[in-house]
């Protein structure tokens, strides 16, 4: 049964990550109908600011929480750059363009975008300093590292922050009546504008946060890094329903549960002896042939987001695609 | 009537790519007005409204209001100047609550008196009070159009612009609509009013256009017009 608690904890900690890199895709797609593929890059961006800040930082003696809020603090103002550019330039021109035209625009930025990371920071895998001692706790059997604790801890917060931004300022009661309504929104004195690059700063914002601790967590950080994790908070923004913000929330959360618990078994449950039909030479003596390893665990992700386009294309919390009153 | 003018069209033309909705519109509304533009359906009279605003760009002509030119100023500008559009099919935020709706209105304001300006919108539409954390998509076709008036009133608007409120309701509220914008003008807010609804239009307003596939065909004081053959016949339905 432990292992089942261990890896609900360590789902819920990557799952929370998701769920930030997934509201970035989420609040874009909400006001301006655009997935923005290039999403994952700014959150690559993120570690890799992050990262080299705090390599340069390691020796100097400083304590690790400091170096650490330093290289995030450097990150986030990156990044932000990164998201208003990306808008200001490659997006708003293409405003009232057909809508594949943005769509590959995206994907462009995206290539290039990774392409100039690699140039900068080369091919190299970079390291996590050995900076931050390793603490565990016990938690119901299974075992909770201090980083999963302060990753659970910061993303809850960055998303009650972003609810209350979303839903209680002036702001984001803007944001939202832009998404309805654009050009109602400007009838009301909104500029639009504004509004629609803020949603991309602050997505980036939190873009940057989730780079540095999904590069914390694993320990390192390259270039190619935000392929596969904009995907996979993408697929989490659509397991939500695309566009809706508490949907996002719950869709990174259940992803990364579904992701863990999916590692966590499926080496069990697909070993052929367990199920008497192995090769004997394997299975003799309580052997195994096991047939897909964890290292299948990004599979789920996409086995979900098919499920998901298939069986309810809106998502959990989302009513309707394409159709708004 | 020796007010002067709020805002002064001239010349104004309107494409949508081929098709040429507006052909040399000249109207002006002066302040404490109530005016109506009106004329049957395709005639041009939303285009025309859209235009002044800044949501479609005009091919040709001018829009002044309050004495400048207001071609290049950003659409979002204009409700800071007092320039308050309530658009066709009322254009409320469904998802936003009615009282975030309210709130949206106001957007460009940052003085006290919000939260009691939203009060007085509640006297004066009690139903919507009623509804005030219920999203607005869930209200029917006239507390929508109530939201849609009392949302543009929160601007605190010189010259509001209403196109065809009483569209798609039930005879019972159309004159209650009409009742509500007498009051609003009444308060000494300048009006701009579209409608299909002529002999209604006519007999709150000051004074009328009538429009016809793009040009102004017929302009002067309210009574005249509804004592007009030619608008008895055409819009009020009457044989002369
Ligand atoms: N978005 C649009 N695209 C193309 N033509 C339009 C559009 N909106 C209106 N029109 C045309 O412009 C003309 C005027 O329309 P409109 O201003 O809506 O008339 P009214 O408000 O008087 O009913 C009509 O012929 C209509 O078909
Ligand atoms: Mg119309």
């Amino acid at each position: 049964m432990d292992i089942f608690v261990q890896q609900l904890v360590n789902g819920l900690t990557l799952g929370a990550v998701y769920a930030i890199v997934a509201l970035g895709y989420t609040m874009v797609y909400g006001i301006i109908q655009l997935i923005n593929f290039a999403h994952g890059e700014v959150v690559m961006i993120g570690a890799m600011v992050a990262f080299t800040v705090i390599n340069a930082l390691a020796a100097g003696g400083m304590p690790p929480l400091v170096v650490v809020l330093i290289g995030t603090g450097c990150a986030i103002p990156v990044c932000m750059l990164a998201g208003y550019a990306m808008e200001r330039l490659a997006y708003r021109p293409l405003r009232n363009a057909p809508r594949l035209a943005p769509l590959i625009t995206a994907i462009g930025v995206s290539i290039i975008l990774q392409h100039l990371a690699m140039l900068v920071w080369s091919r190299n895998v970079m390291a996590f300093p050995q900076i931050i001692p390793l603490t565990t706790y016990n938690f119901l059997g299974a075992t909770i590292t201090g980083v999963q604790i302060a990753i659970l801890s910061l993303c809850f917060a960055m998303m009650t922050g972003l609810a209350l931004l979303v839903y209680r300022t002036r702001l984001g009661t803007a944001m939202r009546a832009t998404a309805q309504n654009p050009q109602v929104a400007r009838l009301m004195g909104v500029d639009v504008n504004r509004v629609i690059a803020a949603t991309f700063v602050i997505g980036a914002a939190l873009g940057a946060v989730a780079g540095v601790m999904v590069g914390t967590y694993y320990g390192v950080a390259q270039y190619t890094m935000g392929s596969v994790l904009g995907m996979k908070a993408f697929a989490a923004a659509v397991l939500g329903g695309i566009g809706n913000i508490p949907g996002a929330m719950i869709g990174g959360l259940l992803l990364g549960v579904v992701e863990a618990l999916g590692a966590g078994y499926i080496g069990d449950l697909t070993d052929l002896c367990r199920w008497g039909i192995g090769p004997e030479a394997s299975c003799a003596d309580g052997g195994h042939f096991i047939l897909f390893g964890s290292n299948y665990q990004d599979v789920f992700a996409f086995v979900v987001l098919i499920l998901v386009l298939v069986f309810r294309p809106s998502g959990l919390l989302g009513e309707r695609v394409g159709d708004r009153a | 009537m020796g007010f002067p003018v709020l805002l002064e069209v001239r010349g104004l033309e309107v494409s949508y790519g081929g098709i040429h909705a507006v052909k040399g519109v000249d109207l002006e509304v002066r302040e404490g007005e109530l005016v109506c533009l009106i004329g049957a359906n395709g005639a041009g009279k939303s285009t025309t409204l859209r235009a002044v605003c800044g949501l479609l760009p005009a091919r040709a002509g001018s829009v002044r209001y309050g004495g400048t030119d207001i071609a290049g100023v950003a659409m979002h500008e204009l409700p800071r100047r007092g320039l308050v559009m309530v658009p066709e099919g009322r254009g409320i935020f469904p998802q936003l609550t009615v009282q975030e709706n309210l709130a949206m209105g106001a957007y460009t304001r940052n003085d006290a008196g919000i939260a009691e300006d939203i009060e007085r919108r509640y006297e004066t539409f009690p139903r919507l009070k009623e509804r005030r954390t219920q999203v607005a998509g869930t209200l029917s076709g006239g507390e929508q159009q109530m939201l849609a008036m009392g949302r543009a009133l929160m601007a605190r608007p010189k010259l509001l612009l209403l196109d065809e409120p009483s569209m798609g309701l039930a005879p019972r509220l159309v004159a209650k609509i009409f009742e509500i914008v007498r009051q609003i003008a009444s308060q000494g807010v300048t009006i701009l009013l579209v409608e299909q609804n002529a002999r209604l239009a006519l007999e709150v307003a000051n004074r009328g256009y009538v429009m016809e596939s793009g040009n102004i065909t017929l302009s002067g004081e309210a009574e005249g017009l509804l004592e007009s053959p030619k608008v008895r016949e055409a819009y009020l339905g009457e044989t002369a």
